[in-house]
């Protein structure tokens, strides 16, 4: 069971959306880690560090960060391999 | 997706710890049920908050409807459920979210299972069912730790609920004939269709309440594939 704090993907669609320009939680991640397949909605999510952590709900491995400081995104999407945006 | 302004209509209690609150929003597009909204709280020095709410209104209904659980350490909810007055403008951008919506077409059984607020979204897609007189077998099974947490107790109540199955996990008032404890394996197996039927399954709650749940189904043979979850973040109360 992962921690209570954690939160899911459809907890940050309005930031996927701001830095994708569409609806993401239906996309599908591949993780770079363990190469686990799945719908964004289902990663675990942490919205109460300084910025927005995204891991791999098999294997925990870091996906992706997303941080905003005066209007500006970053995101560092170092642990996806892959990802496919909704049809 | 731009952020709109939002009127307050009305505020509602619906338990000691949650309110729901009626939005008049302009030229808002329609939302699928289980769709979200983002609201934004700006104090007078510029800071901004900002938070993703479910919407527990129908397509179909003629306002917005967001119904907030007041956490006592947090930014945004003591503000909206204690100091929000009808007439009020605030920042809403919606609706968002695509996966944890469902849309009324004819099919398998949806089987929705809520703990605590998690009854939000499920809420809207109960009132999306009645509102398109839809004939997909829907039932709803809500847990809650007493009757004094129900949140939308007298419509999940009444005889025109539909298929409504509550569980009250602490405490039970006197001739209580409903259920009395945890979604396990046993009480899912007991509400929810054979996975042989093939239900489209929705569960939202907190995040121990969902991985019980979706666990149990999956235990139960049912495809994880169609198990669709929403974790909330910790309640400020107890596991429901």
């Amino acid at each position: 069971m992962t921690d209570s704090q954690a939160l899911d993907g459809n907890a940050i669609a309005g930031t996927l959306l701001e830095v994708f320009g569409g609806e993401m939680t239906t996309a599908i991640g591949t993780c770079g880690h363990c190469g686990a397949r799945g719908p964004v909605a289902e990663v675990v999510v942490y919205t109460r560090a300084p910025g927005v952590v995204v891991r791999c709900r098999e294997c925990e491995g870091l996906l992706m960060v997303i941080t905003q400081v005066h209007g500006v995104f970053c995101v560092d999407a170092l642990g996806l391999v892959e990802l496919q945006a909704p049809a | 997706m731009n952020w709109q302004p939002g009127t307050v209509l009305e505020l509602i209690e619906q338990t000691a710890r949650t309110k729901s609150i009626v939005f008049d929003v302009p030229g808002w597009s329609r939302h699928r049920a289980g769709q979200h909204v983002d609201v934004r709280l700006t104090a007078e020095d510029g800071y901004q908050a900002q938070r993703s709410y479910s919407i527990a209104s129908a397509p179909e209904d003629r306002h917005i409807e967001l119904t907030v659980e007041r956490i006592d350490d947090g930014e945004v909810s003591p503000f909206l459920a204690d100091e929000l007055l009808p007439g009020d403008e605030i920042e809403l951008r919606g609706p968002i979210g695509g996966y944890f919506a469902w849309e009324e077409a004819p099919g398998t059984p949806v089987f929705l299972v809520g703990g605590g607020s998690g009854i939000v979204p499920l809420r809207a897609m109960l009132r999306h069912h009645r509102a398109t007189a839809s004939t997909v077998p829907l039932r709803l099974l809500y847990s809650a730790r007493s009757l004094d947490d129900v949140i939308y107790r007298d419509e999940l109540t009444a005889d025109a609920a539909g298929d409504v199955r509550l569980t009250l996990t602490r405490r039970q008032p006197a001739g209580w004939t409903g259920y009395g404890r945890r979604v396990d394996r046993e009480l899912a197996a007991d509400v929810c269709w054979p996975a042989a039927e093939r239900p489209l399954v929705y569960v939202c709650g907190p995040t121990g309440f969902v991985e019980a749940v979706a666990g149990a189904l999956v235990s139960l043979g049912h495809d994880a594939a169609r198990i669709r979850t929403e974790r909330f973040g910790p309640t400020g109360g107890e596991t429901p």
